[in-house]
């Protein structure tokens, strides 16, 4: 930054940094971690985690002075309208990015529930194979009873919502509560920005911190939902496919949500310090599309996985 | 190889226009689009020679039938590995290295839009790579289920090198994702006034329209890689039919990937030809638009091809129809394509440089391809072809003289634009025509032996195959072995080629033909007004 031009004509290219080669080095050594202490654990060794804690100090620590770095070139006055075009793009086509994730899992779920589990079960042109390996399978979804139950345990209960008409049963059922908290969640992080453009600090920091909370708890209850399931109803992540789809569903978006949260905790942070201005807050508006998406998915979660 | 150079850049704004930093650092903090689009191009080159020399181990194999030199376990991590590095390790990076360089360059750009990103989406790649080929040195060898690593071969049966592999792949496609964001900001938001879309060169088109692909399915490979993860480590049954799961899931969700990714490495490849074709012939491109159509067609079909690679695994009869005819559709738009460079050399003043040899071979060769392509489209006659050397041909057809034949081109093209200096026509030329018959008496050959019946992924083979693999393997060394004189011929003109002019070429058109060669360090802190005739070729 050795000079902070007021020219704002001048797309800003920032300098050499070594922030972008100390994230790659700190995602190898995280992931090599994760690796061999999965490796490590499949063959029965002690695994070791100590590439793995390493790799994580350094990508959290690079993250964080990369990001404070980018904020600091900001209030130099170094971004113009044209940058601020570029991080809106990044931001756009990175949330897009993350649909097409979650979309290989929903379609991990359709094709399974309405092709695979059927053909196993003798449905279709396919039908001579489930016969032939499982005669005894009945396909229904949730599958509780697996093709083999020797390889892969039944879960004893699923997830599924309870008929529309037992009021009683939907008050105790934790994932409609969940959808509740996420779908107001979405509303307090716009009032926040609401805030922002009126240039109301106390409301911003109000609306925000609520934000942050509904998110810790929508969390919390998740992880209540999850004991439940591996505690009382059997179901696991290796109870067969229903098992598969749901955690690996509701886990991915459980991990975005916590993402989600910390990136809004934040942007909380920033604002207690006064950052933010109506036409300066792309870090703001970057963290709610984020928790919009993580809403957005969170629904069709819901629909797809717990009430169809 | 780009030194910095002040002369053509406003007086005004030069504290901003310093030099490459000197050093190491350089390379490695680099913020630079042509420093990382060298290091991209770069590490290409390294991973063409290591996944040549795989190539070059299975052609050894081949070259008489009976096991010579290696285990059928090792031949198969040697396919494998062949096809991961020249997939995402050779062929992908030379075209981000190529949009790294060029972009900026042809719209009138300072640099790509977010240029510290650009630097985190080179340098993971290193990385990705060291930990994927690391893996042919762990116990129980590294990955051997081909590159396609169909579920359970990469699963239940995979060796535990495995675990790295799915890893390599999440790096490499957190850093295609990165790499294609930076591209479309770039395209979309860095243009200089008066570059509309319609006026883009083809190239800036084609990288647009891939990106976008890759955007589409990169994160779709890492969902299907991490249900391989859990189902090795954490017992879900994604592809496990005793707890529900079906295997063949997992082929359709690695072709929804996979095929996109076909066209990820062909597009940018069209790019380069459509810049190519009307310098030689010192015409405008025939139906530039026509082209920019054709393109997004291809583009949107990609995503409704994908099981044509599965006709064998049991459909249902409608479902095979539906992919058998919505593949041939394909072949319109890309008749189209061939149609326009054709119309665009006709009646030309053609001159025959060693970047228009390269194009040239590629139309008509790519041309081959395409048609083996829409042979095994038709889903009776693909439960003959499938996993024959038939399908070997076709695809490398249309990745060696296609896509690679297009980056060789590109890079002869624009070479005394980035470093300054020509290259040595002559050598050039024995390059091409080394090249040329190589790859054609590599390839061609394998049509026979493959409607013959040789299956492929094999290190041993029936007594009848032997004279065509004996071909196949002669013609392997000689094509592999000329790509060392391309590396000679490229380092001889980096350190000791004429000087070029900044017009390089007498038919070239472009904003990056207007800046001197070598182009400055930064292309366009101001950007320049473009009028029509500079837009595009």
């Amino acid at each position: 930054m050795s000079d902070p031009s007021k020219d704002t004509s001048v797309y800003y290219v920032p300098e050499n940094g070594w922030h972008p080669i100390w994230v790659a080095v700190g995602v190898f050594l995280l992931v090599s971690g994760i690796g061999s202490w999965l490796n490590d654990l499949q063959a029965g060794v002690e695994p070791s985690r100590l590439i793995l804690i390493i790799g994580g100090l350094i990508l959290i620590a690079t993250l964080w002075f990369w990001f404070a770095r980018v904020i600091e070139e900001n209030s130099a006055g170094l971004v113009n309208g044209q940058l601020k075009r570029s991080y809106v793009w990044g931001m756009s086509w990175f949330i897009f990015s993350e649909v097409m994730f979650f979309l290989a899992f929903f379609g991990a779920l359709f094709y399974t529930r309405v092709l695979a589990v059927q053909w196993l079960g003798g449905e279709g042109e396919k039908a001579i194979t489930g016969d032939y390996l499982w005669p005894d399978f009945v396909p229904s979804w949730p599958v509780v009873q697996n093709p083999d139950p020797l390889v892969f345990n039944n879960p004893g209960e699923s997830m599924q919502a309870p008929a529309i008409t037992e009021i009683g049963a939907w008050s105790a059922y934790l994932p409609l509560w969940n959808t509740i908290i996420l779908l107001t969640s979405s509303f307090t992080v716009h009032f926040a920005h609401t805030a922002i453009k009126n240039r109301d600090r106390t409301k911003l920091n109000l609306w925000l911190a609520g934000t942050v909370v509904l998110g810790v708890v929508f969390l919390i209850l998740q992880v209540e939902e999850y004991v439940h399931a591996y505690n009382e109803l059997g179901l696991t992540l290796d109870s067969g496919i229903y098992g598969s789809t749901f955690f690996l569903l509701t886990g991915f978006h459980g991990f975005h949500v916590c993402l989600g949260t910390f990136i809004l905790a934040v942007q909380l942070g920033r604002a207690l310090k006064g950052h933010f201005e109506p036409h300066d807050c792309f870090g703001f508006e970057a963290a709610s599309w984020y928790w919009h998406f993580v809403d957005v998915v969170w629904v069709c979660l819901f629909v797809f996985v717990y009430v169809v | 190889m780009s030194e910095a150079s002040h002369h053509h850049v406003p007086a005004v704004h030069d504290d901003h226009h310093h030099g490459p930093a000197s050093g190491l650092t350089r390379w490695l903090f680099t913020t630079n689009h042509k420093d990382i689009g060298t290091l991209y191009l770069w590490f290409s080159f390294a991973m063409l020679l290591i996944g040549g020399t795989l190539a070059l181990i299975i052609r050894a194999e081949l070259f008489q039938p009976g096991l010579q030199f290696i285990e059928p376990e090792f031949f198969n991590q040697m396919t494998t590995n062949h096809g991961l590095i020249m997939v995402f390790g050779a062929i992908m990076p030379a075209f981000v290295g190529l949009a790294n360089w060029l972009l900026p360059m042809m719209l009138g750009a300072p640099d790509m839009a977010l240029p510290r990103m650009n630097n985190l989406s080179f340098w993971i790649l290193p990385f990705a790579f060291s930990m994927m080929i690391s893996t042919l040195f762990m116990e129980g060898g590294g990955p051997n289920f081909g590159w396609t690593f169909y579920a359970p071969l990469s699963t239940t049966y995979a060796p535990p090198s495995v675990t790295f592999f799915i890893f390599a792949v999440h790096m490499m496609g957190a850093s295609s994702i990165m790499g294609s964001i930076n591209i479309i900001a770039t395209i979309l938001n860095m243009r200089a006034p008066g570059m509309t879309l319609m006026r883009m060169p083809l190239f800036v088109w084609t990288w647009l329209i891939t990106a976008y692909l890759l955007l589409a399915v990169m994160p779709v490979l890492a969902g299907v890689v991490t249900m391989m993860l859990f189902d090795i480590h954490f017992g879900t049954s994604f592809f496990n039919a005793a707890g529900g799961g079906d295997p063949v899931m997992f082929q359709h969700i690695f072709w929804f990937f996979g095929h996109p990714e076909v066209y990820i490495m062909i597009l940018p490849a069209f790019g380069v030809v459509s810049q190519i074709i009307p310098t030689f012939s010192r015409k405008p491109l025939f139906g530039y638009d026509s082209m920019v159509y054709a393109t997004s067609s291809i583009a949107f079909l990609s995503f409704i091809v994908w099981a044509h690679h599965m006709f064998t695994v049991g459909m249902p009869l409608a479902g095979q129809l539906f992919f058998m005819y919505a593949t041939m559709l394909i072949a319109v738009p890309t008749g189209v394509k061939v149609f326009n460079w054709i119309s665009t050399m006709w009646r030309g003043s053609m001159t025959f440089e060693t970047p228009m040899l390269f194009s040239i071979a590629f139309v008509v060769l790519f041309t081959i391809g395409g048609f083996s392509g829409l042979m095994l489209a038709i889903a009776p006659a693909d439960y003959q072809y499938h996993d024959t050397y038939f399908v070997v041909a076709h695809f490398h057809y249309v990745l060696v003289p296609g896509a690679l034949f297009s980056i060789i081109a590109a890079v002869y093209y624009w070479l005394p634009k980035w470093c300054g200096r020509m290259y040595d026509e002559r050598l050039g030329k024995i390059h091409f025509w080394l090249s040329f018959i190589g790859v054609n008496i590599t390839f061609f050959p394998q049509h026979f032996s493959g409607l013959a019946g040789m299956p492929r992924r094999i290190p041993d083979y029936a007594l009848q195959f032997a004279d065509f693999n004996m071909i196949s393997s002669i013609g392997a060394f000689v094509f592999g072995f000329s790509q060392l004189l391309f590396g000679y011929v490229l380092i001889k003109a980096i350190v000791s080629g004429r000087k070029a002019t900044s017009r390089v070429w007498e038919g070239a058109h472009g904003l990056e033909w207007t800046l001197p060669s070598p182009a400055p360090y930064h292309s366009f802190t101001h950007p320049p007004k473009v009028v029509e005739a500079e837009a595009h070729s």
